[in-house]
């Protein structure tokens, strides 16, 4: 069945129709990982957003269910060059086209996804509608894709109730803002002992628990809709526990202690950022995903420093918090899709937990 | 951190002679390190015995060596032009070996010379089988389990350990016999008792099998500050068996989730971490299919055939950052050249599909072994680039110029289907037909899978390939179905065979439902950032990214295609040289080639590269959105000159020599009226077009007569026949391809063998020299000996030559380059063949004179005169050294293939050898070609009856060399009687010991065995020569070669050779 991509700015793609045929409209966004795409697809990250690979070649290796970042997929569409018939893994549980159909999320294959990814790099990202109607006019339509606004996401994708991931090592309290079930997976497998909360638990809560860490996940949307989230984080922020943030966990510290945040213009979205560690000068290849980044100039060196920053344009990648056992990244250390060479911060965190506990 | 102020000077050493495994991307590498080191200042030399590279030209390098690779010139050169550095990994294993040895011995230190680029102890951690396998084992990099053993009961014990299947490798055999697959205890106890026995220590390699595995490479970056990156990973179709320079490769892997991905990609950074390296290095992966276990198969700490398609398919230049890392610079501080906006410390992301397949040599050795393994036996590659898989291979497929245009271009359909399964197992060039074949009979793929190993994921590829066959074939042809079939990139040719209509037809119905093709970039980042490099692949079904931009004149300069045996590096020497002439006349450039390996293809050659097979349609999709102001084909061999036709119907003008011309030199009739109009002899000859006629022909010019197609290169399918019963074989051979041109039979004459290239503005010529060859007519040009200055021909001789090349030229109308082959026979000058375009002798010859003769004929075909471009014409002054261009070969690596030669070529590369004295310049050429004489001053002689008078007069000076010579029944009783002391030894046939054990011993330096012409070689001879050269045995087929090495092993103490600066001729 024939579908079609609307954006907002009027280009109309035309092409195949995948997963479920109703009609959405969401913000488009691009990830260039070329291997990955079920681990995208569960990242809570995008809840709110509809997903363009730009890698053509899609499905390949099938569907392995434990490989999802999260219980289900969360963006609200999926675009794609072409989806491969056949599913070749030895770990192979499913087919793309059937998740996508099981989820409900509707999708669009076999459209020319390099012009799109350069319309969204060169007029920034914008909303877009996939539908498999036929619109004879766009001019209802257009003024409706533009009204859609993300929201507060991390509402819809944070867990309903708190969980423990039992261990004999550190304690860690989890703030689940739209974890990507690795984040945990990573603390539990150094012998933590993770507890994750719901985005909207009380600072009080957590800090009664007397973790030894507190670890504030990635998430999806604008980190200025999460207001009552970011004053929970300032309690956090006053205790003298040792605190690791990834991506909107880290936007959110930042807006938390002052400093503020922006919209990128297409944000980064991949496997291939270069980010270089202040310090040491080291550059690190990682995975990220975000559309919005801290401010650099906005940071108060009396409250926190940059620790990282993007090679290629260099934007903030980290902070590091003065006075404070709080760090904070702006990349997925946690991988999971995309390169492994930073899963040291973990490493790092728990030490810092451990100096904490026996000073 | 920034660069090393202390590097000033730099050696870079090349990896010198063409041979399988060992090809132009170490030129491509060694040319952008080259260039990227001058960019920042630092003084060059370079040293590479290869005269055909684009490195070794004095625009490359401040100082250009053109000798032998052997640790002796590497000292001297150094005490010569004192650097303060080496950089050794850039010129493929050989130029790492020879870094070593220096390095071990000491010599470097002494010198002040440090290594850059890597460390010796670096190299030895990779290199050497067992620190590399302890330094994985320190790191926990699993390697395949393997013991050697000395008892069955030992082999037992360990495959009980590993578990079977385990690969058996005898120490010491020749090529692997005794070797072998045990699934089994019972096999295990078979193979490994007889292998014991065989081997001559007594000593097998247990190994766990890992054949069938998926085999995967990544490309790994590392700087002196650790940061790492991979550049690229890709996968081999071909499961781990076949080499991966023999495999079908496609980039990125397609089989593998982000968990194996990253897996291997943490394990291959956490390798080059733990060795060390500084710059690039190639990991080579066995992956298990059905689960996460894997092997690291081989490291490559250096630049390698894999970086080079690696830095092709993504844009990202692996040679050009290594040496930039060399110098000091961390990969954040190196700017990516694709985008001019991001920084060498990222990791492309390819938007696309790359797919490489070899090109394989068995057009030329048919008698060889078509089965892969894992020894190379690919001359050169092929790669294309599209949206999607399927595209990608069919693009492959037809850039092979192979006579392949499709997956029916083989046909198995004779074959039923339990020989269809079983041609299945056969592991050769042609499988991918196979599986085509198969899925077509309905063959499940889990049965194809089965036998074959190949991913279920390609065969489903395959499969929609050979569905859209079927629809072509049964279905109408809609708009709809021919914009799928243009998808998967089915030519219009294809097309319309399958449909039953013209190419034209289905042209026309494409232009009227709006298919055409469109070129998207290649630009490292899947369209994250902007890129400035207009590098392109075209695809159908997308917008148009490439921008035919209108303000200057357009020149399309095509490429050579892929490197095979007759047409080689040279011609990427000379596309590039053109291609750097117009840019400097002001003019916009457009490359169009598929040969990774090459120069031309590096992103800032051309104004504009498009990798795109060379395909009339192929090229008309260019042409019609650049629509140049005209085409040179002169440069690009006769992959380009085969265009010039199609190019004319496109309207696209024909610069320099015009195509009439073209063909003129090559219609037999038509040409022999320009020898007649000039005055210019040639050998008698007919055209013919069955082995009937040819039998008339010859028995009317008496034998020994040459046959041959006519529009090939290297002499393909030429033969020189000495009866009615070569003649019908050598035709039949010549037909198995329709023919559209008719076969050639000449009168056979032996005389000197002449050469010259010319440059011909219309009027003037310019004859840089004249070229004179070792071996006598009947040896393919390309496999001679060939010197310069021609010294054994008379002044009148050089006269005649000059005149008969000025007349030729002016006669076919050049404008441009010709080559023109001549015999001389006395006095007599006899022309056997013209090439109104450049030639094999083309780089070499603007090297050793100093003439830059490919931006010379570009400026000639702008319309400029030789005389305005400051030369006189004619044949220019001779130089006052000797340079001898030595042709090297590769028969060790193909299985079967015969090694005498013939008119048909057999070199892969060549090697030159420059001195003042020609003895000299002779002895460096075959030191050059690894021809190291005398290791036991043993040597074998068995000639054919009518060079046993030559043969006495060679054998008394090896005697008087002191060498002790073997032979067989009749030649021994020529040297008898000629009182050369010989020993008998007996023939194949008879029993032990016999010449073939004297071979096999190890103890022989020399064979000389020149075989009979014509079809009956003796089989005999045909092993001695095979087994010679698989001991490593030097084994010289021609009377003339033979003298020439003895008259250098007379005349040259090695210790004393001269260094020659190319770059101050």
């Amino acid at each position: 069945m024939k579908a079609f991509l609307i954006l907002e700015d009027g280009h109309v793609f035309t092409g195949t129709s995948i997963g479920a045929q109703r009609e959405v409209i969401s913000e488009i966004v691009f990830n260039t990982s070329m291997t990955g795409y079920l681990e995208v697809l569960t990242d809570p990250s995008y809840a709110g957003q509809a997903v363009v690979m730009t890698y053509p070649l899609i499905g390949n290796y099938g569907v392995c269910y434990e490989d999802m970042e999260s219980e289900r997929p969360w963006p609200d569409g999926y675009i794609v060059r072409e989806l491969s018939r056949i599913s070749s893994n030895f770990r192979s549980q499913d087919t793309i086209q059937h998740f996508l159909e099981k989820y409900e999320i509707p999708g669009i294959a076999g459209i020319d996804t390099r012009a799109l990814t350069k319309i969204l790099r060169e007029s920034g990202t914008m909303n877009g509608m996939i539908t498999t109607k036929e619109y004879a006019s766009l001019d209802e339509v257009l003024p409706r894709i533009k009204a859609y606004a993300t929201g507060k996401v991390v509402e819809r994708v944070t867990c309903k109730e708190k969980k423990v991931l039992e261990n004999d090592g550190l304690k860690v309290a989890l703030l689940d803002l739209g974890a990507k079930k690795n984040i945990a997976r990573s603390l539990h497998e150094r012998g933590c002992e993770v507890t994750i909360y719901p985005a909207h638990t009380k600072a009080e809560e957590i800090i009664a628990a007397r973790p030894d860490g507190i670890m504030l996940s990635n998430g999806p949307g604008d980190p200025k809709d999460c207001g009552p989230v970011i004053d929970e984080i300032r309690k956090l922020y006053e205790t003298d526990i040792p605190i690791f943030a990834i991506c909107l966990g880290h936007q959110l510290m930042a807006l938390a202690t002052g400093a503020d945040t922006y919209k990128l213009k297409y944000g980064h979205r991949g496997g291939n950022h270069p980010v270089r560690d202040l310090e040491t000068g080291k550059v690190y290849i990682s995975s990220q995903n975000h559309g919005y980044a801290v401010d650099a100039k906005s940071l108060d060196p009396a409250v926190a420093v940059p620790a990282f920053e993007n090679v290629n344009d260099h934007t903030n990648e980290g902070l590091r918090y003065t006075g404070k056992n709080i760090f904070t990244v702006q990349f997925h250390p946690e991988a999971c899709p995309g390169p492994q060479d930073s899963s040291y911060l973990f490493d790092r965190f728990i030490k810092s937990m451990e100096v904490k506990k026996n000073a | 951190m920034p660069k090393n102020p202390s590097i000033k000077k730099v050696l870079v050493i090349g990896s010198g002679p063409i041979v399988i495994g060992q090809a132009a991307e170490f030129d491509y590498a060694g040319t952008q390190a080259c260039r990227s080191l001058k960019e920042e200042g630092v003084e060059v030399v370079l040293l590479n015995s290869n005269p055909a590279t684009i490195m070794t030209d004095k625009d490359i390098a401040d100082h250009v060596y053109i000798e032998p690779l052997t640790a002796e010139v590497v000292e001297q050169l150094i005490l010569k032009e004192q650097p303060d550095s080496v950089l050794p990994t850039l010129g493929g294993q050989a130029g790492l070996n020879l870094a070593m040895e220096l390095e071990e011995c000491g010599f470097l230190r002494e010198h002040n010379v440090r290594l850059i680029g890597t460390t010796s102890e670096t190299i030895k951690k990779a290199e050497d089988r067992l620190e590399f396998k302890s330094t994985m084992e320190k790191i926990g990099e699993p390697v395949a389990a393997s013991l050697v053993v000395e008892s069955v009961e030992d082999g037992i014990a360990f495959a009980n350990k590993i578990g079977y299947p385990v690969v058996l490798r005898p120490a010491y055999t020749l090529g692997g016999s005794g070797g072998g697959i045990a699934h089994n205890q019972e096999e295990l106890e078979e193979i490994l008792a007889n292998g014991l026995r065989l081997s001559r220590v007594g000593q097998v390699l247990v190994e766990r099998c890992i054949a069938g595995w998926k085999e995967i490479e990544y490309e790994v970056m590392r700087d002196s500050a650790g940061n790492c990156i991979t550049v690229c990973n890709m996968e081999n179709i071909d499961p781990v068996g076949v080499h991966t320079g023999d495999s079908i490769v496609v980039a990125p892997s397609q089989t593998l989730g982000d968990k194996e991905y990253q897996m291997l990609r943490t394990s291959a950074l956490n390798i080059i971490t733990e060795l060390g390296i500084t710059g690039g290095c190639n990991v080579q992966y066995a992956l298990h299919p059905e689960s996460f276990e894997y092997c690291v198969i081989e490291v490559n700490p250096r630049v390698s055939r894999s970086s080079a398609l690696a830095s092709k398919a993504t844009g990202y230049p692996i040679a050009k950052v290594a040496a930039k890392i060399a110098l000091g610079y961390t990969l954040d501080e190196i700017p990516n050249a694709i985008t001019g906006q991001t920084m060498a410390s990222f990791e492309p992301m390819l938007d696309y599909c790359v797919v490489k397949l070899p090109r394989l040599p068995f057009d030329k050795f048919i008698s060889a072994k078509r089965t892969l393994t894992t020894q190379m036996k690919a001359t050169g590659e092929v790669m294309a680039i599209c949206d999607n898989f399927e595209g990608a291979l069919m693009k492959a497929i037809r850039s092979l110029e192979q006579h392949v245009d499709s997956l029916l271009s083989y046909d198995f359909t004779a074959l039923s289907r339990e020989e269809l399964l079983r041609q299945l197992e056969v592991v050769d060039d042609r499988r991918i037909w196979v599986i085509a074949e198969a899925v077509r009979r309905g063959i499940s793929y889990e049965e194809i899978h089965a036998i074959t190993k190949i991913d279920l994921w390609f065969i489903d590829k395959i499969a929609i390939l050979t569905e859209m066959e079927e629809a072509l074939k049964k279905q109408e042809l809609t708009a709809e179905l021919l914009k799928e079939a243009k998808r998967i990139e089915f030519p219009d040719s294809v097309i319309a065979r399958l449909t039953g209509r013209t190419e034209e037809e289905i042209r026309e119905l494409r232009y009227e439902n709006g298919i055409t093709a469109s070129y998207k970039m290649v630009d490292t980042c899947a369209a994250e950032f902007a890129a400035s490099t207009p590098y392109y692949y075209s695809v159908f079904g997308s917008e148009n990214e490439a921008e035919s931009s209108g303000d200057r004149k357009k020149v399309l300069v095509l490429g050579s295609g892929p490197i095979r045996i007759g047409q080689g590096i040279e011609f990427d020497f000379c596309s590039v040289h053109c291609t750097w002439a117009f840019s400097k006349e002001g003019y916009e450039t457009i490359i169009i080639n598929n040969n990774p390996e090459t120069v031309s293809t590096d992103f800032d050659i051309a104004d504009k590269l498009y990798f795109e097979p060379l395909t009339p349609e192929d090229v008309e999709n260019v042409v019609r959105l650049e629509k140049p102001d005209g085409a040179v084909v002169q440069f690009g061999g006769q992959t380009a000159i085969k265009l010039t036709e199609a190019l004319m119907k496109m309207g696209v003008p024909i610069l320099g020599t015009s195509a009439e011309n073209v063909d003129a030199a090559e219609d037999r009739e038509l040409f022999d009226e320009i020898l007649e109009q000039c005055g210019i002899p040639r050998p008698k000859g007919h055209t013919v077009f069955t082995a009937e006629e040819a039998k008339k022909a010859a028995g009317e010019l008496g034998y020994p007569v040459l046959v041959r197609p006519s529009y090939v290169l290297g002499g393909q399918g030429m033969q020189i026949a000495i009866n009615d019963k070569d003649v019908e074989e050598f035709i039949g051979i010549i037909n198995r391809y329709t023919q559209e041109h008719p076969i050639l039979v000449d009168k056979y004459l032996q005389g000197k063998e002449i050469e010259v290239d010319a440059v011909c503005d219309g009027e003037d010529i310019l004859i840089p020299g004249i070229m004179e060859h070792i071996e006598r007519a009947g040896i393919h040009s390309g496999d001679s000996i060939s010197v310069y200055p021609a010294r054994s021909i008379s002044a009148k001789v050089k006269k005649t030559i000059e005149e008969y090349t000025r007349r030729l030229a002016r006669s076919l109308h050049v404008i441009g380059l010709i080559n023109i082959q001549f015999i001389a026979v006395g006095d007599e000058v006899y022309v056997i063949e013209v090439n109104p375009r450049s030639s094999r002798t083309v780089p070499y010859i603007s090297k050793v004179t100093g003439i830059p003769i490919v931006p010379l004929a570009t400026r000639v075909i702008l319309g400029h005169k030789i005389r305005e471009l400051g030369y006189e014409p004619g044949l220019q002054p001779e130089a006052d050294y000797y340079a001898i261009k030595m042709p090297v070969f590769s028969f060790e690596k193909i299985r079967g293939a015969d090694i005498s030669l013939g008119p048909e070529m057999k070199s892969t590369g060549e090697c030159l050898g420059i001195a003042k004295t020609f003895n000299e310049a002779l002895y460096k050429a075959f030191l050059g070609a690894g021809i190291r004489l005398p290791k036991y001053k043993n040597m074998i002689i068995t000639v054919r009856d009518e060079d046993k008078a030559e043969a006495v007069e060679i054998a008394k000076r090896f005697e008087a060399l002191g060498y002790r010579i073997y032979a067989t029944k009749g030649t021994a009783r020529a040297l008898l009687e000629a009182d050369v002391s010989v020993r008998l030894t007996r023939k194949l046939e008879q029993e032990s010991p016999n010449i073939l054990d004297l071979i096999l011993g190890h103890q022989i330096d020399l064979v000389i065995d020149t075989p009979s012409q014509g079809v009956e070689h003796s089989h005999d001879g045909f092993i001695i020569r095979r087994n010679a050269i698989e001991t490593g045995v030097n084994v010289l087929t021609a009377i003339d070669t033979a003298k020439a090495l003895v008259t250098s092993l007379e005349n040259t103490d090695a210790k004393d050779l001269t260094l020659i600066d190319i770059a101050k001729i």
